[in-house]
């Protein structure tokens, strides 16, 4: 089995979570969906750190991030497929 | 795997099992705990729960503030009690609550004796319980009298993907022998709010459940100047990669596996609806939830960690488990228990969800966990308002 580099909880999720120490631009990842066990791939655009999350599709203003299949919060600068989502362009819709 | 039916631990009075066997110097405020600290410090074999709180508190937050006095007495890790306060009328409240358990417990009032005269009294009367104390053996106990409680702290995403799930599958697995597990941490359900209610067993149980969380959030949309994201998720949230507290919260909600809840509990309350998974509402500060927990009566704490939390609690061990691989080497003298292979997919969950119950049997034995051979003892009051 190649070494997993980002997880994804469910398959509707559109996002993944590094699970190595960091991702490099331009690298190549390993992607283990849990849900079903599948694999996928995806080329990283940003330096990741462990436990940070990459965009599996490319998301723009408004559009709803998904991790375990729900609803985690609100796209507030366009993502590209592979750069990095966090706090600068991902927030919460609560309070 | 085989789970053991048995572990060996404290017989109390009252049919409940210890998984320790402390003597505590309870002072009822925060005056009496120069006091309970110069006993527990004459007297060994014996601990002072020292805290800032306990005078001129009222309506609903003094009634919390017994609550957690009363539970943590009462709570079967506790094999005696000295309660200590300045005046005679709240210590009598107190004492006489714990003595329903059956197990010792004197109080004694500062007022008119003064701080040296007391420590005298009271020092004799904490080395006999200590003296007695000692004697006891641990026996066989079913696993059913395992009281469970967990929460998490320093989370981070691998907290979600790996060491929330591992203490699920130990719920999944140990629910069905009839153990009493809790979990709480209102403000960090904020995003999975609807998803957590429908785990409610009763309609009556979902309710309650929604109504303890509006009632949270209509406190904090009160009181937030902007938003929360300067505390929720936390820096350490943050820097762990966790983006909003819909995240954070759908990853702590992992924690209880597939199980439904029975109730809804008040802050320090003792469940009564018989063995099953119980919903606390507490806050989600680590310190203040286990101290409410282990006053609900809980005997063992599971508190998986993804950035590295390192607290304790006096009377509760806390299990700490991580799936962070940097955690689990930076910080390795605070993690019990590493189950960071899940990660690399050297390990599955349900093997993680072994090792785990192995551990927390061990500890129910006896073992120490890392943050009781660090000394940490964090003993928090939950406070819901000024005082008078």
């Amino acid at each position: 089995m190649a070494n997993t580099d980002v997880i994804i909880h469910d398959e509707k999720d559109n996002v993944g979570v590094v699970v190595i120490e960091k991702v490099t631009p331009n690298q190549d990842c390993n992607c283990w969906i849990m849900e079903n066990d599948k694999s996928a791939k995806i080329q990283s655009k940003s330096e990741i750190p462990l436990g940070h999350k990459i965009a599996m599709i490319d998301l723009k203003e408004g559009d709803t991030i998904l991790k375990y299949g729900h609803d985690i919060g609100k796209v507030v600068k366009h993502i590209n497929k592979g750069e990095h989502v966090h706090v600068h362009n991902v927030k919460t819709k609560k309070w | 795997m085989e789970i053991p039916e048995i572990f060996l631990g404290y017989k109390r009075e009252n049919g409940r099992a210890g998984t320790r066997n402390h003597v505590i110097i309870l002072p009822v405020d925060d005056i009496s705990n120069a006091c309970a600290e110069a006993v527990a410090n004459n007297i060994k074999g014996t601990i002072a729960l020292p805290h800032s709180y306990g005078r001129l508190q009222f309506g609903a937050d003094l009634e919390l503030h017994f609550r957690t006095m009363i539970g943590t007495g009462k709570n079967p890790n506790v094999a005696a009690v000295i309660v200590i306060g300045i005046e005679p009328k709240w210590t009598k409240r107190i004492v006489d609550a714990i003595a329903k358990t059956g197990k010792p417990v004197e109080g004694f009032s500062i007022e008119g004796v003064g701080d040296i005269d007391t420590i005298a009294k009271v020092s004799k009367k904490a080395q006999e319980f200590s003296m007695w104390a000692s004697e006891k053996q641990r026996e066989e106990c079913p696993i059913s009298d395992l009281w469970i409680s967990v929460k998490c702290g320093e989370s981070d995403t691998t907290s979600g993907l790996a060491s929330n799930p591992t203490v699920g599958n130990l719920m999944d697995k140990l629910e069905p022998l009839g153990v009493h597990l809790c979990f709480g941490e209102t403000s960090e359900l904020t995003g999975a709010e609807n998803v957590c209610a429908k785990r409610g067993k009763t309609p009556e149980a979902q309710k309650k459940f929604m109504k303890t969380w509006s009632d949270y959030n209509d406190f904090i949309l009160k009181e937030a100047t902007n938003d929360l994201s300067e505390s929720q998720p936390t820096a350490g949230n943050i820097a762990g990669g966790l983006t909003t507290i819909e995240e954070k919260a759908f990853g702590n909600f992992q924690k209880i596996g597939s199980r439904q809840f029975i109730d809804v509990l008040e802050p320090a309350e003792e469940p009564t609806k018989g063995k099953g998974l119980y919903f606390m509402d507490t806050s989600s500060a680590a310190a203040e939830c286990v101290t409410l927990q282990a006053a609900g009566g809980f005997n063992i704490h599971l508190f998986p960690t993804g950035q590295g939390n390192i607290i304790g609690n006096p009377i509760e061990p806390v299990i700490k488990l991580t799936a962070n691989p940097l955690t689990a080497k930076t910080m390795s003298e605070h993690i019990d228990v590493d189950v960071s292979k899940i990660l690399s997919r050297e390990m599955n969950l349900d093997q993680a969800g072994d090792e785990l119950i192995k551990s927390t049997i061990k500890v129910a034995n006896g073992r120490l966990t890392c943050a009781e051979a660090l000394g940490h003892k964090e003993f928090v009051m939950t406070k819901l308002y000024r005082s008078a």
